[in-house]
């Protein structure tokens, strides 16, 4: 019992941030319809940009933590999604009215491009970075087995929910968040009625890099390092929750994180460690056979 | 309209609007060059992470970006950049004239290529390399270019057959030419196992789950250690023999049962028509489906599922065919990639190599068997030529994959020719073709 309630602490706070990345992969493909592959390596940018800022915040003498900390968190996510905004606009508004695949294969190259970038200026090798945020509480305790909750998971769950309902709130009741609902039920329609488009489609991306760069910070603060290569991993990951919740559907990205994290860390809890990625892919795949557009989508309607 | 067509009468007038985009962009570059390149963090004396700053290479970037962006907007202006739009007609329809012989040009130049380069090891290599893209890339053509199913895990097709030949032929002894074969009727089966789970799924699910399966495939390889080796992968996998004739300097070899004298190179040329032959057996099949009724219901089903089904069309069976079939050309060219390398492991079949195999596609013009062929050849090619930057290769490449994509979205060759037409053969603009999103 104490064990399950571990891992599942440990489940939500990694379903966390795979949800977090996983709400810029179905804002990008509700919104204009494509998988944006580069998203992963946004959240990797994201997570070496906080790395760096932190690093030369120590170099100025920043030493507050909780004062780092939120400087940290808003430098990531301004450059990260400054990363963002120019991958639209160099690799995917000059396909924007183009047929499927180019801006699929676009974003494969966009991509590779972040990755060999991060790789050559800061190198291949793993950056380390000691845990800045230490303790926590043991909820309760028997058999030898105390239930931790650690001051970065409750940081890390704490970030997510706020950010998720400052999120809602957005998309609910902002002009920007009625924007965006246009365009992603009829782009078209919707620059006839006066909603600019392109800076709408502009501004998603800068959101999802945004929240990717959140994502980047919390997954640094957790596991303490970083290489180019988290991207990819970390993407596919979202991508596979993004579409488990219903690709498309902003609340079905947060459930497919969750799941995600959890079905991860409860497979590598009981079962093996290395088939973890396999129970992941393989849960998406039976679920997709029973519920072909994920758990939450909605089905698409075909007209003839 | 004006600007356009006249762009150096307007070049004076653009000088503010150029120094105004310069100097937005080289703010937007430092920006994003500010920290990542700007700083350099290492491990310092006591293994904590310390910054060196790195200003000299952001200002050099910023500088680039500037002069960049500057000449861009001073030259071409606003209006994204047409490349086609800048050749002169009169190249145009030279170059169309040229495309017809392209076909057999590149046909008979391969045919005499081990030939030409019968001393250059490095060359018939490189060839032998570009020849098994051209066939993995016809291979997914039929899946993608033809059926119109968006399949992101081809490389799995391509592990099973290089992981079904190295273990048959390691643990039952079987020769290439059995287990080429045997390695193709397991990768198809393969697809068709992959195929049921995706039947009712469209677009991106199934884009996802093609993905999701590749990575199955890899991580099984890795993890079943017993079974493939993990990530050591299989070591001394046979090499295939001229049918029964080793490649060996001894009698019963095949340079000695010819009367030739022994070169090493005599293998390697056997391998580089064993995969044009495989090769060209893909593309001729390839082009005999289309004609065949199945061929037919695969670029129907491409065009609109729809209207498919209620002219009567099973499309299981439609998308079964498809992925098995695409499979087992997958599962030959692996079985070929085992025999030629001697050694395979899982770091060979990453997603990587799937998107490389399916930019190879798009990029050559989806359903177009030449345009295939050119953009492997381009692709591959270019990306040894690169091989002195060894450090900045896959960022030339990446920014390759998307300018071509930003220029020619419908990849290097822009027409189709159609299965079947009404009295005159013609050529139709790519446009017209469905885009393979299902």
């Amino acid at each position: 019992m104490e064990y399950f309630v571990q891992q599942l602490i440990n489940g939500v706070a990694l379903g966390s941030i795979y949800g977090l990345i996983a709400i810029g992969y179905t804002m990008v493909y509700g919104i204009i319809g494509m998988i944006n592959f580069a998203h992963g390596d946004i959240f990797m940018v994201g997570a070496f940009v906080a790395l760096i800022t932190f690093l030369v915040l120590v170099a100025i003498g920043v030493t507050a933590l909780p004062l780092a900390l939120f400087l940290v968190l808003l430098v990531a996510m301004a450059l990260t999604a400054l990363y963002g905004w120019t991958v639209e606009r160099i690799a995917y508004r000059p396909l924007r009215r183009s047929f499927r695949l180019a801006p699929l294969i676009s974003a494969i190259g966009m991509s590779i491009i972040l990755q060999n970038y991060v790789q050559i200026a800061q190198g291949a090798r793993v950056k380390p970075l000691p845990p800045l945020i230490t303790g926590g509480y043991t909820l309760f305790e028997s058999n030898d087995f105390a239930v931790q909750l650690s001051n970065v998971q409750i940081l890390i769950i704490w970030l997510t929910f706020t950010l998720m309902i400052a999120f809602s709130w957005m998309i609910a009741k902002t002009r920007l968040g009625r924007d965006m609902r246009a365009c992603e039920q009829d782009a078209r329609m919707a620059s006839l009625v006066g909603v600019d488009t392109d800076r709408t489609i502009s501004l998603t991306f800068v959101i999802g890099a945004a929240l990717a760069a959140v994502a980047g910070m919390m997954y640094l603060l957790y596991y303490g390092v970083a290489d180019f290569y988290i991207g990819f991993i970390a993407g596919v990951k979202a991508f596979t929750a993004a579409v488990l919740g219903g690709i498309g559907s902003l609340p079905g990205a947060m459930l497919g994180g969750l799941l995600i994290g959890l079905i991860e860390t409860f497979w590598s809890a009981y079962f093996s460690v290395e088939y973890k990625d396999v129970a992941a892919f393989a849960v998406l795949i039976v679920v997709l056979i029973f519920l072909p557009t994920g758990i939450l989508g909605r089905p698409e309607i075909e007209k003839v | 309209m004006t600007e356009q067509s006249a762009p150096a009468a307007a070049v004076p007038s653009r000088f503010p609007a150029a120094l105004k985009s310069a100097a937005l962009s080289a703010l937007v570059a430092f920006g994003l060059f500010s920290l990542i390149v700007g700083a350099r963090t290492d491990q310092g004396p006591t293994g904590a992470l310390i910054v060196f700053p790195r200003l000299d290479d952001l200002a050099w970037l910023a500088g680039v970006v500037f002069a960049g962006s500057f000449l861009r907007t001073l030259l071409f202006g606003d209006a994204p950049l047409q490349v086609s739009r800048h050749f002169p007609s009169g190249v145009k329809r030279i170059g169309a004239r040229l495309s017809r012989f392209a076909a057999p040009a590149l046909l008979g130049f391969a045919l005499i290529a081990p030939l030409l380069f019968y001393s250059n090891r490095y060359y018939l290599d490189l060839s032998i390399l570009v020849l098994t893209y051209v066939m993995l890339g016809w291979g997914l053509n039929i899946v993608v270019g033809l059926a119109g199913l968006l399949d992101l895990g081809y490389v799995a097709f391509y592990a099973v057959g290089a992981y079904s030949y190295a273990l048959l032929a390691q643990n039952f002894g079987l020769s290439f030419w059995i287990g080429l074969p045997l390695a193709g009727i397991l990768a198809a089966f393969w697809g068709v196992l992959l195929g049921f789970p995706v039947l009712r799924l469209r677009g991106d699910y199934l884009a996802i789950v093609t993905l999701a399966f590749g990575e199955i495939i890899r991580l099984v390889l890795i993890n079943w250690q017993s079974f493939t080796g993990g990530p050591n992968g299989i070591a001394s996998i046979p090499r295939p023999s001229f049918f029964g004739l080793p490649f060996t300097d001894d009698e019963g070899g095949f340079a000695h049962t010819f009367g030739l004298e022994f070169s090493p190179i005599h293998r390697i040329v056997f391998l580089f028509y064993v995969i044009l032959a495989l090769a060209l057996l893909t593309n001729w099949v390839t082009i005999r489906l289309r004609r065949l009724p199945i061929g037919r219901a695969w670029e129907a089903l491409r065009e609109d599922e729809i209207a498919c089904r209620s002219l009567g069309i099973n499309t299981t069976n439609t998308k079964l065919t498809a992925f098995a079939i695409g499979a087992m050309f997958g599962g030959f060219a692996g079985a070929f990639f085992a025999t030629r390398q001697g050694f395979i492991s899982p770091e060979s079949f990453v997603f990587m190599e799937s998107a490389l195999i399916l930019a190879i596609v798009v990029l050559g013009g989806m359903g177009s068997q030449l345009g295939v062929a050119v953009a492997a050849l381009v692709m591959i090619g270019a990306f040894e030529l690169l091989r002195e930057f060894a450090q900045y290769r896959m960022l030339v490449f990446g920014f390759a994959m998307v300018l071509i994509m930003v220029w020619r979205p419908r990849g290097l060759i822009g027409t189709r020719v159609p299965s079947i037409f009404l009295r005159k053969e013609k050529e139709l603009p790519s446009s017209m073709v469905a885009e393979g999103r299902r």
